[in-house]
């Protein structure tokens, strides 16, 4: 279909146009979330079947690297906000500079989601044959606090007595099976939400190239619209990432 | 088509969507919904002949009970493909990628679809997921029944899973952007005049399929994804020795493949709906009601799913649960056929081959619909579950009622997709040789399951043979009735005569522009002041005035 300025040969209108770009997104959206709902359920199901051992691997997350991002995106949002409001009301050098705001903070959200998954990797959590849930606690790092090492070992050998009183060897092999089940979903689940934040970013590059040659006013700024859309619900999904896999069951060890 | 009606002189318009430009480039990288349409015709044909050869490999190692053709091994890579290939490669495209596509733009009087390069993309997308597919039929096949059940998809198949079920998610993408192309365009792209009530139905019944798309298939999407990453890391999402839960696995699958179900007939009753009033020159009979139920049967059907895990020892309360709530799809089912068998009374009734296979659609649903009841029965359930009683009813809703459907829609909307007709005589063969041939195959399948003959075994004990042997012999008819049709309406695009813009005629908007129709689908934009299926109000039909109206093409 032949184009005439921003308006596409199959529509009448601009806002014909913006109001059908406006839909299919938010179509889409609600197949985002029905796609990340399979993984939610597989979690919950989980967590209720194995509530003691997801607990211990939860608390395994560093909450500082989970905090700092659930922050860091946030922020991005309100970033992501002001870019309509700037593409709204035709402020074109606000644009790219909000835009580009929000490209800078999702880049340092991945950059501690490389720190950390980096961490698990050291503490051997990536599952697999040399996923180890004690090996952190066998292996101490310079750095580490041994009085809460101590008390995660307690918590292991507790729980593995529990899930077997006559051979806690037993009960810790199942513990370790449950535990690489909690790992599993948390990197399915970071991992595709990681996956959707590079996406994002690759969606926010565009727009910025297209802002910055000064496109978008308050008459045409169907684009910034429907990519901010995308943000705020990728940012939403990990607002219940950061409370399912770090908050619950969550104690001081 | 009797020379009385139908006057010789028509010719082919001037410029059309075929002969807008031409050469590779220009089909591939269309964004007409028109060409997609075709290049979708093109791709589930193909993997319909790939499916169907599996099934005439099967029906052809049951014809004794020790088994004719190939071992018990390949026998489950034999049915496990055949059904991969139809259900996900055939009949969920198959109407709505082809006849939706083509006919939704036109049918609410738009240019094309709101979002016309993720039209194209999609088939891209379908492209790249069949090839995966393919690329697993090719290097081992598969063999874990199109369930994909786990653990044995994810851990024990010695078969090529990985491919298939990264094939599979990535053609589930093509679904759903074809779903969301559609509902957005249904939102924002009809033209003055075409309210939501004036919709045709087959608009209705796209509508609902949609809802299902963009609803289901992100979750055999991720279901998939799952059972595909337990098979290559060895993790344990699925799988019981790693702690993991296999019928948490059912449960995801089915919350979509049951209602995939229904993105396969759904768009066939849309179909029926358009031929029905059209043969019978009658206002369709309960509008509304036929509308509201096709919604109905999408939202409902999301809420029956492990009416597919009664013996898996799901809790008594939730099997009740789910079969009552299988029993109320029922309900809208029932609507729909009840209207349509109203709307024939006192029709005058034509037999042309669209009205044929649209009647043979009627009964052959029916029955698939009622042996449905059968099965969402607790008690009964238990006895004829995982039976030949199961093959035979969900042919006869997904072959019966879906193919049918695409087969008459295919000849209903001919004409406009390439502006010739076909053969008269030899369609209404083909239609009555479908029917036969489709109920001799699997009217037998019923009986064999009801005495107890389990489904997927590659062989059967010496009792049963004579009624294995009439399904085979049925089968060949059947593959004689779909291969008629191939011939003949290839055929009829060189040689069939032209068809004019409204060859039945019809009521809808489609049939007011050219055949084929132009690029840009309608000279002027239309203006709709009309009711939807109003005969009596359309002097521009062509139609004699007065009651009762003539058939369409004579008394025969």
């Amino acid at each position: 279909m032949h184009r005439t300025g921003e308006l596409y040969g199959q529509f009448e209108t601009l806002e014909q146009q913006k109001e059908s770009a406006q839909l299919g997104m938010w179509v889409f959206l609600v197949t985002e979330v029905l796609f990340f709902g399979g993984l939610f359920l597989t979690y919950a199901v989980n967590r209720h079947l194995y509530f003691t051992a997801f607990g211990i691997a939860g608390n395994m997350l560093d909450l500082r690297y989970g905090a700092t991002n659930t922050v860091v995106l946030i922020a991005s949002s309100f970033t992501m906000a002001m870019s309509v409001w700037a593409a709204q009301t035709s402020r074109k050098k606000l644009l790219p500079f909000c835009l580009i705001l929000t490209l800078l903070l999702g880049g340092v959200f991945l950059g501690i989601k490389y720190v950390e998954y980096k961490q698990k990797f050291d503490h051997h959590l990536i599952p697999g044959h040399s996923f180890d849930l004690t090996y952190h606690v066998n292996h101490p790092q310079p750095g580490d606090d041994a009085k809460e090492l101590a008390a995660e070992r307690e918590e292991i050998d507790n729980a593995a007595r529990h899930e077997d009183p006559s051979q806690p060897e037993n009960g810790l092999i199942a513990l370790n099976a449950h535990a690489q089940l909690y790992f599993s979903l948390y990197f399915g689940m970071t991992g595709l939400h990681a996956l959707h934040m590079v996406v994002g970013a690759g969606l926010l590059i565009w727009v910025i190239r297209e802002s910055l040659k000064g496109r978008f006013s308050a008459a045409y700024n169907t684009p910034i619209e429907i990519v901010g859309l995308y943000w705020h619900f990728v940012d939403v999904v990990w607002i219940y990432l950061f409370a399912l896999l770090y908050l619950i069951n969550r104690h001081a060890v | 088509m009797s020379a009385t009606l139908t006057s010789p002189d028509y010719k082919l318009p001037r410029d059309h969507y075929l002969n807008a430009t031409y050469g590779i480039r220009s089909w591939l990288l269309t964004t007409d919904h028109k060409r997609i349409a075709l290049l979708y015709l093109i791709s589930v044909t193909f993997f319909f002949f790939i499916g169907g050869i599996f099934a005439t490999l099967i029906r052809i190692h049951l014809l004794t009970p020790s088994g004719a053709l190939v071992s018990p091994e390949t026998y489950n890579k034999l049915f496990t493909m055949h059904g991969v290939a139809m259900i996900f490669f055939f009949l969920i495209p198959s109407i709505p990628a082809i006849l939706g596509n083509f006919l939704i733009p036109i049918m609410i009087g738009a240019k094309d679809l709101a979002f016309p390069k993720i039209n194209l993309l999609s088939w891209y997308i379908y492209v790249v997921g069949g090839c995966f597919v393919l690329y697993s039929f090719s290097t081992g096949g598969l063999d874990t029944g199109w369930t994909f059940y786990t653990p044995l998809s994810s851990v024990y198949s010695n078969s090529a899973v990985t491919p298939a079920v990264i094939g599979i998610f990535i053609n589930g993408f093509s679904s759903i952007l074809t779903g969301l192309n559609f509902i957005v365009t249904v939102h924002t792209m009809r033209a003055p005049g075409m309210t939501w009530f004036r919709l045709p139905l087959f608009v209705w019944a796209h509508y609902a399929t949609s809802l299902v798309m963009i609803l289901g298939t992100p979750v055999v999407a991720i279901t998939l994804l799952l059972a595909g990453l337990e098979r290559m890391f060895h993790l344990g999402f699925f799988n019981p020795a790693m702690g993991g839960d296999p019928i948490l696995f059912q449960h995801l699958f089915w919350f979509y493949s049951h209602p995939a179900v229904y993105i396969m007939i759904l768009p066939s009753m849309g179909v029926i709906s358009e031929i029905i009033p059209t043969f019978a020159r009658k206002p369709i009979f309960g509008y509304s009601f036929i509308a509201g139920s096709s919604i109905a049967i999408a939202v409902i059907g999301f809420l029956v799913w492990a009416h597919h895990m009664f013996v898996t020892g799901e809790s008594t309360y939730a099997a009740l649960t789910f079969s009552f709530l299988s029993y109320l799809v029922a309900i809208p089912s029932a609507v729909k056929v009840f209207n349509w068998t109203a709307t024939l009374y006192k029709g005058s009734i034509s037999w042309d081959a669209p009205m044929l296979y649209a009647l043979g659609f009627i009964g052959l649903f029916t029955i698939g619909g009622l042996t449905g009841l059968f099965l969402a029965c607790l008690g009964l359930d238990i006895h004829i579950h995982d039976t030949y009683f199961v093959i035979a009813h969900f042919h006869y809703i997904m072959v019966g009622g879906a193919v049918m459907g695409y087969v008459g829609g295919i000849h209903f909307w001919w004409p406009k997709i390439t502006g010739k007709l076909y053969p008269e005589v030899l369609s209404r063969v083909a239609a009555v040789t479908l029917f036969v041939g489709f109920n001799l195959t699997f009217f037998p399948q019923f009986i064999l399951g009801y005495l107890g003959m389990p489904r997927r075994y590659h062989s059967y004990p010496p009792e049963f043979q004579v009624l294995n042997v009439l399904s085979t012999a049925g089968a060949s008819v059947l593959a004689l009735g779909y291969l008629l049709p191939m011939i003949y309406l290839t055929w009829s695009m060189r040689y069939g005569r032209v068809a004019g813009p409204n060859p039945w005629p019809a009521t809808g908007l489609e049939w007011k522009t050219d055949s084929p129709p132009p690029t840009e689908n309608f000279h002027v934009t239309p203006q709709v002041d009309w009711e939807p299926y109003d005969y009596n109000n359309r002097p521009d039909l062509g139609l004699a005035a007065g009651r009762p109206l003539a058939p369409a093409h004579g008394d025969d």
